[in-house]
């Protein structure tokens, strides 16, 4: 029995932020900190979330919008750290948390890959191994030595989801991904994630469609306000899910961007 | 089952962020770092040599319009070949200012970058004053054809320039650690640096010799660590001279001391950068 990929045990995590959210100035930071009129609001991304994944297995994060998905994979990622508990995450990762961002304007398709590879920890030799791949699931030949800023967006998005699959590794983290370019590349792209699955690739994916979720995924994890409301089998988790939304409000979307106003 | 190694990543609230971790973790992201200083040079100089020249361009006309007025209008006495005297503290001032106030710049801009993936936060402020330092260098290039073409005399002394530098590198790292970090959150600290740029240059001896300083005055330039450190970088090229010890002292302690400050405002600050950036 082999160790988990994913493993999360009791992370929690919490911001502290000023209660009015309209503060980026230092002029109005520093007269609010004079006058004492300084408020803070503590806001709960995360409560006590513990899972684990064994490793080559898919996981569909669900859950209405502030649930906590985008912070729950950025913990994976190690982008943020965790105000209590431990996530480990064993494996290399490929985190496509926004696709196409990190990508210089000026610079050409080529020096965007090496530049991309640098940020998940590949070396050029390794990217220069990978860069016809990489190039042909794009399908950017003539285009490569052109600077990014005369590629369509669609030519972005599949630039970057090439580099980011291209990199072999063993945890794939996907935010919403699929949800750009056109049909086309959504199916090339959900093939390329099939593959990945076959190789062993564990995979955690944020998504709303939840088709999606049962097709792709093996487990499903549902979470609430920052909490785990279930997990199991995708396409079990994945129906009680949608029970709870046609039933009522309260899951619904009600705190849609979980601001903190109020 | 094959065994290799594979990373481990723990990912715990308890985890303690030291300055030893963080420079490990930049020697990890090297090849990103070398990444990061290339764009910024590239994006520079347009991967052409034009670009390059261009770019000398700019203080070699400042140096023009600077001479012309201080030896024609505003004269300092005293001063021989006041081109040298201007330009060999001239740069490294603006290899300072530069270089805070791209950081500041760098790191607002590349937030999202910090959104997407895990790097070490202060690899932007690193990579920043990198590439600035290769732009110095470059910098020096027609500091030294303008010697040649003046007359001033090169001196052996020069050879102890990167000692200068590598102080005032690290000087600059320090603040640019704490600035960047402030401009995260607050994003008019940016427009308020410059106007402190600007008086930080009038308050170092530049363009005129710190003996037009008035008694009473005094301190306020020597307890400016720029006058030490521009001076650290004058002395060898154009006084031909190595600077004094309490130069290198006063230069030495301002580098350490900004670098600890920097380096403790920024690690504190660093945890918000999510929610600000």
């Amino acid at each position: 029995m082999s160790e988990p990929s994913v493993d999360f045990q009791h992370v929690s995590l919490r911001y502290r932020i000023l209660a009015d959210r309209g503060i980026n100035s230092f002029k109005e930071w520093a007269i609010r900190w004079i006058t004492r009129r300084m408020r803070y609001q503590e806001l709960v991304a995360l409560s006590d979330v513990s899972f684990s994944v064994p490793a080559g297995h898919a996981v569909g994060i669900i859950g209405h919008n502030g649930a906590g998905k985008s912070t729950l994979l950025r913990v994976a990622a190690g982008i943020l750290r965790p105000t209590e508990g431990t996530a480990i995450v064993r494996g290399h990762q490929a985190p496509v948390i926004e696709l196409g961002l990190g990508f210089e304007a000026e610079l050409s398709g080529r020096e965007n890959i090496f530049f991309n590879g640098a940020l998940l920890g590949r070396s050029p030799a390794e990217m220069e191994e990978r860069l016809e791949e990489i190039v042909a699931f794009a399908d950017l030949h003539e285009f490569i030595d052109q600077p990014i800023r005369t590629y369509s967006t669609g030519m972005v998005a599949r630039l970057a989801f090439a580099v980011a699959t291209t990199v072999d590794a063993q945890i794939l983290l996907l935010d919403e991904v699929l949800a750009v370019g056109d049909a086309s590349f959504r199916i090339k792209c959900q093939e390329r994630l099939g593959t990945f699955r076959d190789a062993g690739v564990t995979i955690l994916l944020v998504s709303h469609d939840l088709d999606a979720v049962v097709k792709m995924c093996d487990q499903a994890l549902w979470l609430d306000k920052g909490t785990v409301r279930a997990y199991g089998p995708a396409p079990e988790i994945v129906a009680r899910y949608k029970t709870a939304v046609a039933e009522g409000p309260t899951v619904g979307g009600a705190i849609e961007s979980a601001g903190p106003d109020g | 089952m094959q065994v290799t190694s594979v990373p481990v990543l723990v990912n715990a609230a308890d985890e303690k962020v030291s300055v030893i971790n963080e420079i490990r973790d930049l020697v990890a992201h090297r090849n990103l770092l070398w990444n990061l200083v290339r764009r910024d040079l590239t994006v520079r100089y347009k991967r052409s040599m034009i670009g390059f020249f261009w770019t000398m361009l700019n203080p070699l006309l400042t140096m023009v319009i600077l001479t012309v007025v201080f030896s024609t209008i505003f004269r300092f006495e005293g001063i021989e070949n006041y081109p040298t005297y201007f330009l060999s503290a001239y740069l490294v001032f603006g290899f300072f200012a530069q270089t805070t106030n791209q950081s500041m710049q760098s790191l607002a801009w590349n937030g999202a970058l910090m959104k997407r993936v895990r790097v070490p936060k202060s690899i932007f402020a690193v990579s920043t004053t990198l590439s600035g330092l290769v732009n110095l260098f470059l910098a020096y290039i027609p500091l030294f054809l303008i010697m040649i073409v003046t007359g001033a005399p090169i001196c052996s002394t020069v050879l102890y320039l990167p000692v200068s530098i590598l102080l005032i590198a690290m000087f600059t790292l320090g603040v640019s650690l704490m600035l960047s970090a402030l401009a995260v959150y607050f994003e008019d600290v940016q427009h308020m640096y410059q106007v402190v740029t600007l008086g930080l240059m009038y308050m170092t001896p530049i363009i005129y010799p710190i003996s037009i300083i008035p008694f009473k005055w005094f301190w306020v330039i020597r307890a400016n660590p720029l006058t030490h450190l521009v001076k650290l970088a004058r002395d060898p090229v154009y006084g031909c001279t190595l600077p004094g010890q309490h130069v290198i002292l006063a230069s030495s302690a301002a580098a350490v001391i900004a670098l600890v400050v920097g380096w403790v405002v920024f690690h504190r600050l660093a945890r918000g950068f999510y929610l600000h950036a």
